[in-house]
């Protein structure tokens, strides 16, 4: 079927212009056409937060969006966090991470990057109390969370130190 | 997991929307937050043939005051929205206390007042707090338009009085009379996720500190939610609210008014048991804030 709309989206300060069918997921869009993989995929229904991204300034599941539906909008994924590949030039949420353990196998990590960025920026020192229920949304199979909420303390810290990391995306 | 392929209209006007209903009816689903409907589709539970989407229509997404201290919430208004609204929290703080409940930030800030609402889902809180609160919900289609009372609006399980060629566009929550109070408590495994069961209580005393009005709804009970638990309102109505009278108005709906199924998370048994606790929770906090006037 020959149903395609012309798409015009911001993802990380950069315009992009796409033909795509209206039921392409944004999560499949920012994978397979924009080849962004930082942001992944794991249950496809909204459960595990693993494909959230920050959709003008918020954090959203990509994989219970389409694609159009991002016509006009401005999208931040993982892939903003660093300036690049070198350890010195990660995001202080991502040092905060790779200090305290906070990843093993790593899935889940995009999405509780994401996810972490705005809550951090609104709650600069948060409680384990808050920090819990802003994860609560992401599944990690690995860590058993602890390293998570502690890296989620020592990033905060370190968010603060900063104030704006390297990346764009502070 | 992807979506069957659907025809796709964003309209930005109300009027463009019922046109687009009123052609395709049946063949057609509007979209409002697709918290609910896109984990649909990617499952495949449903093929609608027409995907109307209400995001661009900016006349959905807001929260008004209404006459005598009533609110009115645009079908669009998303919970983070409405959970952050001063005007809700202030003149229907139950439904300020319930949003949080709701799922998680990151559906909170894509998942629609009105989305909920028409979707009906058993396990959701708002259904269950809009007919706790006697809510009324303004539909829309393109040839007419009708005020339908919460009461008449929720038919059981995912299925409402909408018709296929009508827009839910406004739900009106009036205030509570004075001497009101009102809680809502739920069991779910992990915060946002779906309730294991739940259940709100408004209830409102005369000057006698009897009870005038009562309303217990049940939601997520494995039933036909929400459930009106009237049994147990008339235990507590024209009854001083004592210990021992609201243990009785628990136990009736509990024992009474729901009828719960078992799954992989609850038992039956589990279910009956918590509701009993849960209403009797409720009944508590709400008294107490009847009688302290204190609203959280
Ligand atoms: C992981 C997860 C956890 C969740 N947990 C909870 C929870 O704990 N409690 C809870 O209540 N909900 C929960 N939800 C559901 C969420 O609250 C949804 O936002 C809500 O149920 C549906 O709202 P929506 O705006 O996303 O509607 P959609 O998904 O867009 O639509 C739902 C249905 O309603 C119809 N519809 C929508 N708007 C209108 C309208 N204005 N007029 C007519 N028909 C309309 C659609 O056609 C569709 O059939 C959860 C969702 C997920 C993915
Ligand atoms: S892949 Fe989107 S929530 Fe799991
Ligand atoms: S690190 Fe493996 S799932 Fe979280």
């Amino acid at each position: 079927m020959e149903n395609l709309f012309t798409v015009t989206v911001t993802v990380n300060g950069r315009q992009y212009e796409r033909a795509i069918e209206p039921r392409l997921l944004l999560s499949d869009f920012l994978r397979h056409e924009l080849g962004l993989t930082g942001t992944h995929v794991g249950c496809e229904h909204g459960v595990c937060g693993a494909c959230t991204i920050l959709f003008d300034g918020q954090p959203v599941r990509s994989c219970i969006m389409l694609a159009v539906q991002a016509n006009g909008h401005e999208i931040q994924t993982v892939e903003n966090l660093a300036l690049d590949a070198k350890p010195e030039n990660l995001h202080p949420l991502q040092v905060g991470f790779w200090e305290a353990h906070g990843l093993q196998c790593g899935f889940c990590t995009p999405g509780f990057l994401m996810t972490l960025l705005p809550f951090l920026e609104e709650h600069p020192d948060p409680s384990e109390e808050e920090i819990r229920e802003a994860i609560s949304g992401n599944l990690c199979r690995c860590t058993g969370y602890q390293n998570i909420v502690d890296a989620v303390k020592l990033a905060a810290g370190k968010m603060q130190e900063t104030q704006a990391g390297p990346g764009g995306a502070a | 997991m992807k979506p069957p392929p659907f025809e796709y209209f964003a309209p930005t006007t109300i009027e463009e929307a019922l046109d687009l209903l009123d052609e395709h009816g049946w063949d057609a689903k509007p979209l409002a937050g697709g918290q609910s409907l896109i984990p649909t589709l990617n499952f495949r539970l449903a093929q609608p043939a027409v995907l109307v989407d209400l995001n661009n229509i900016s006349d959905l997404f807001y929260v008004r005051p209404g006459i005598n201290g009533s609110v009115r919430i645009g079908a669009m208004a998303r919970h983070s929205q409405v959970e952050r609204d001063a005007l809700i929290a202030e003149r229907v703080p139950l439904v300020h206390e319930a949003i949080p409940l709701i799922a998680h930030a990151q559906i909170r800030n894509r998942g629609t007042f009105g989305g909920s609402l028409a979707h009906n889902d058993p396990a959701a809180e708002l259904p269950a707090v809009t007919l706790a609160l006697d809510g009324r919900l303004r539909v829309r289609s393109l040839s007419r338009e009708r005020w339908v009372p919460a009461g008449e609006f929720f038919l059981g399980l995912f299925a409402t009085a909408l018709e296929p060629d009508e827009l839910l566009v406004e739900v009106e929550v009036p205030a509570l009379p004075p001497r009101s109070g009102w809680a809502i408590r739920e069991m779910a495994r992990r915060p946002g996720d779906f309730a294991l069961l739940g259940v709100t209580a408004v209830i409102t005393l005369d000057d006698e500190n009897e009870c005038q009005a009562a309303r217990l709804v049940f939601f997520s009970t494995g039933g036909e939610d929400p459930t009106d638990a009237r049994q147990a309102a008339e235990v507590l109505i024209g009854e001083a609210p004592t210990p021992d009278v609201i243990r009785a108005t628990a136990e009736t709906a509990a024992s009474e008014d729901i009828d719960p199924t078992g799954d992989i998370h609850a038992s039956a048994e589990y279910r009956r048991h918590l509701a009993k606790v849960l209403a009797c929770q409720a009944l508590e906090q709400a008294l107490e804030r009847v009688t302290t006037g204190a609203l959280y």
